[in-house]
């Protein structure tokens, strides 16, 4: 048998197409069959999320304990230096918080007034697309999770992250958190890593609900998980109006704010 | 051959000094001895032999590790009918109180410096 160069072509692409688009193409082929299967598995998962009552916060003023409480938790430094700041949960300007959603004749109370920040737990979330050592991951459950054994301090997600929730530790917090007020049970962070809210996975595993959560007196945060039909989460979304960050990205926020 | 004497002297000692490595542990001495750890008292079990905790206990932190951080696992190991959290501040600790008796000793014998605690908090020791 004798084979031209056309011939020969044509049968290499095909084996190569076979060997090594093998797998990849199939998904592209059968892609429904795949979903189908993983239908029943998507739609039983957790997602956590976190609604903020933006008027009962304000109604406390001044009150600090869902921050206080984080911090104790989570060994979170105070450094003065604003260009040093390490925040895992903090308060923000509505109209730096939401630069979309502010005109001139805002509610005062609302629009004059801040809110709570933290990480917003994306359902795509961009920093986790960007790390190279995958040091930052989504859980099963929604959360975005860090991995301070593998970070190498390239502040990728930093500049990947549009809310501005990850800090940089320019140097050892420990210097910053005071001996007494270390809590051992919580790793500190060292000098160049990034961090962030973890969502307290520390307190999920065990069956527990963020730290700020449970500080709040006010109840103006609510945690649950925002797949189960009957969650706490759910109910309160159908009462209440509520927004979220930076929607038009499409990072999939799940931290929502009621108005 | 020409100066026979100082090129063997010399061949002798560069022998010698290139080979220190090698026999200068067998020279006995202080500062050879493996060092003695302070081991934790009205405490015998640990959560694995005590052979293999010393061969392999920084698999087993890294293995937990990855189970805790990665997975989200944090089921306690039970060993003997005794349950351990998987943690090394909240485990390890526990027994071996003192970290610059126990884990520092052999780690500064052996020349090798884990970067555990630049993280993971040990109250300061009485001294």
């Amino acid at each position: 048998m004798s084979l031209n160069r056309k011939d020969f072509l044509k049968k290499a692409f095909k084996t190569g197409l076979l060997l090594f688009g093998g797998s990849s193409l199939f998904e592209v082929v059968a892609a429904g069959e795949l979903v189908k299967q993983k239908g029943p598995e998507a739609a039983r998962s957790i997602q956590w999320a976190m609604l903020v009552d933006i008027p009962r916060c304000l109604e406390a003023g001044e009150c600090v304990d869902c921050i206080a409480a984080c911090d104790r938790t989570h060994n979170v430094p105070h450094i003065a230096n604003k260009k040093h700041e390490i925040k895992w949960i903090w308060k923000e300007k509505y109209e730096n918080s939401f630069p979309e959603q502010t005109y001139e004749y805002i509610r005062e109370d609302i629009g004059k007034g801040e809110v709570m920040m933290l990480c917003n737990h994306c359902g795509d979330p961009p920093c986790v697309r960007v790390c190279p050592t995958h040091a930052t991951w989504r859980r099963k459950d929604g959360i975005v999770m860090m991995d301070m054994h593998r970070c190498i301090g390239c502040r990728y997600c930093m500049a990947a992250c549009p809310y501005g929730s990850r800090s940089f530790n320019w140097s050892d917090p420990r210097k910053f958190i005071p001996e007494k007020a270390i809590n051992p049970g919580y790793p500190t962070r060292t000098k160049g890593v990034v961090e962030k809210c973890s969502f307290c996975n520390e307190r999920i595993d065990i069956g527990l609900i963020p730290a700020c959560v449970e500080a709040c007196r006010e109840k103006a945060l609510v945690f649950g998980d925002i797949n189960d039909p009957g969650s706490n989460v759910r109910k309160l979304l159908q009462k209440r109006f509520a927004i979220r960050r930076k929607p038009s990205l499409g990072t999939e926020p799940h931290v929502y704010y009621m108005i | 051959m020409y100066n026979a004497r100082l090129i063997i002297a010399g061949i002798v000692l560069f022998l010698v000094l290139v080979t220190y490595p090698l026999w200068i542990g067998l020279v006995p001495g202080e500062g050879k001895k493996p060092p003695k750890l302070e081991l934790p008292v009205g405490q015998k079990e640990c959560v694995m032999p005590v052979e293999y905790m010393k061969e392999n206990h920084m698999k087993l932190l890294v293995q937990w590790r990855d189970e805790v951080v990665r997975e989200g696992d944090r089921t306690p190991v039970t060993v003997k009918g005794v349950k351990y959290e998987k943690s090394l501040s909240g485990t390890c600790f526990k027994c071996h109180v003192k970290k610059t008796t126990f884990c520092d000793r052999c780690h500064d014998y052996l020349s090798v410096s884990p970067p555990c605690w630049e993280c993971h908090y040990t109250p300061r020791e009485k001294k």
